[in-house]
């Protein structure tokens, strides 16, 4: 019993040096973040060198859809900065008094048509094959990748012949996986996904020219306010973020 | 509302519970009567759509029915379709999905029919599909009744499977639940909350059902 009792005492004081430790060492800040799906694999690399440049920041990313996120926000979620994957969102949310800074522009998205590898179709003529059963595309009713996709087919003639064909995914990475999965034979997705280095080498793709669907301007806005959102605004417009945008297939703004 | 996704919400649960009332009603009745060592893996293997995320669930349906699998090259071959994004895709994977709703309070029913009466069947000589037709089935009735209920109510709210192999086409995957998702993400609130109030005013009128007719509370005066 004796023992019981001088363990348990033991235990409690080493857990309180513990903590007391734990106090003393300096808080690392964390920036929370709400992310468009499409910006997942470029993001991925954002830790590694926004942390190079602000070292007490700590990155926590959420990726999904950004119209999920806008009602999350609307009703109270702990982000600290929203990344959308269109310009409404953010300027909605700066309008109604939601935002703590202005709507920023950091990137654009770019769509382009993709195949598997084990796929005899050719990416560039894939849409017009008549052997397709089924393509993939994001829900043009609420994503934005979706409404460039519908904006493409239409300005190529092809959305009358390929409407019955038409699967539509909950956003832009479940068009890929359908199309991965070999469920719909083509689809419409973000070149950022088609290019990125998980998805390199499973598929072949064509870039569907930017003049076929309307810019998909991607907006940003500090939810809540702090030096380290603001470093990161600026880290992601800045030379270093905007490298990295280009490299994992986004169009940079002003360009 | 979208009229056109609840309809097919109740084509899709109506046949998901016809199809799995031919079908569970004998896994229920092996459970219940089998004396097998092995019955208790069975058993686990029904259960699992009770602990399986849907998406786990979907996922794999995406990729079993998918051209590439044995079972769609199959289909492919009978048929000449696809299973992914159609009706009979999206059957399949509620029939799997619901398949615990029906089996479960099926042979907890059968477990329930006194074994004496059974027994008494058999032993007058008749045969054990009879007697599971004229003794087992009208006894077990409440059980099945509530299964067949379950399998429907769980069917009309299905959402996460159905996002997954469905592909969202009006009029034959867009079921009710993805329909009113559609709605919140396009931000259209008041159709959302319309269609909402709707899919719950059918499920407390049905789980309302269920639970009167495992009570009996329709028998206000009892029979003598």
């Amino acid at each position: 019993m004796r023992s019981i009792r001088n363990f348990g005492a033991s235990a409690i004081v080493a857990a309180c040096s513990l903590c007391a430790a734990c106090a003393r060492a300096p808080q690392p800040h964390t920036l929370s973040i709400a992310a468009a799906a499409d910006l997942q694999f470029a993001l991925e690399e954002a830790p590694r060198s926004f942390h190079q440049a602000h070292p007490d920041t700590q990155l926590r990313v959420a990726y999904g859809s950004s119209g999920n996120f806008y009602a999350q926000i609307r009703n109270g979620a702990p982000f600290d900065l929203f990344l959308s994957a269109d310009a409404q969102y953010p300027r909605t949310l700066a309008h109604d008094g939601l935002a703590a800074g202005a709507v920023f522009n950091y990137a654009a998205g770019r769509i382009v048509v993709w195949v598997p590898s084990s796929s005899p179709l050719d990416p560039a003529t894939a849409l017009r094959d008549p052997s397709v059963r089924h393509v993939a595309i994001a829900n043009p009713a609420h994503a934005p990748y979706g409404r460039a996709a519908e904006a493409a087919l239409r300005a190529m003639g092809l959305y009358d012949s390929l409407q019955a064909k038409l699967v539509l995914s909950e956003n832009i990475s479940q068009a890929f996986q359908f199309v991965q999965s070999g469920a719909a034979d083509v689809g419409i997705v973000a070149l950022s996904l088609a290019s990125a280095p998980a998805a390199r080498g499973q598929g072949r793709y064509w870039e569907v020219p930017a003049e076929t669907y309307p810019k998909m301007e991607q907006c940003g806005v500090i939810l809540k306010d702090s030096a380290a959102a603001r470093q990161f605004r600026d880290w992601l417009t800045g030379p270093a973020g905007r490298a990295l945008l280009l490299r994992y297939g986004f169009w940079l703004p002003g360009e | 509302m979208d009229w056109q996704a609840i309809w097919l919400s109740v084509r899709l649960a109506a046949s998901t519970t016809a199809i799995l009332l031919a079908l569970g009603l004998p896994i229920a009745y092996w459970l219940t009567f089998s004396r097998r060592r092995w019955k208790f893996l069975v058993e686990a293997v029904v259960a699992l759509p009770l602990v399986l995320p849907p998406t786990v669930l979907g996922f794999y349906v995406l990729l079993a029915i998918g051209p590439r699998s044995p079972v769609g090259a199959l289909y492919a071959k009978l048929t000449g379709g696809m299973l992914p994004f159609s009706f009979q895709g999206l059957l399949l994977a509620s029939v799997l999905y619901s398949l615990p709703f029906t089996v479960q309070p099926v042979a907890a029913a059968f477990a329930g029919v006194d074994r004496k009466l059974v027994e008494a069947s058999w032993c007058l000589g008749v045969s054990r599909a009879a007697t599971f037709r004229r003794v087992i089935v009208p006894l077990a009735a409440p059980g099945i009744a509530t299964g067949a209920i379950l399998s429907f109510a769980h069917t009309m709210g299905e959402f996460g499977v159905v996002l997954m192999v469905g592909g969202n086409i009006a009029g034959v995957t867009r079921t009710v639940s993805i329909s009113i998702y559609d709605q919140v993400q396009s931000l259209d609130y008041g159709a959302a909350t319309e269609t909402s109030l709707f899919l719950l005013a059918i499920s407390f009128a049905v789980l309302a059902a269920t639970y009167a007719l495992q009570r009996r509370v329709w028998a206000i005066w009892p029979a003598n």
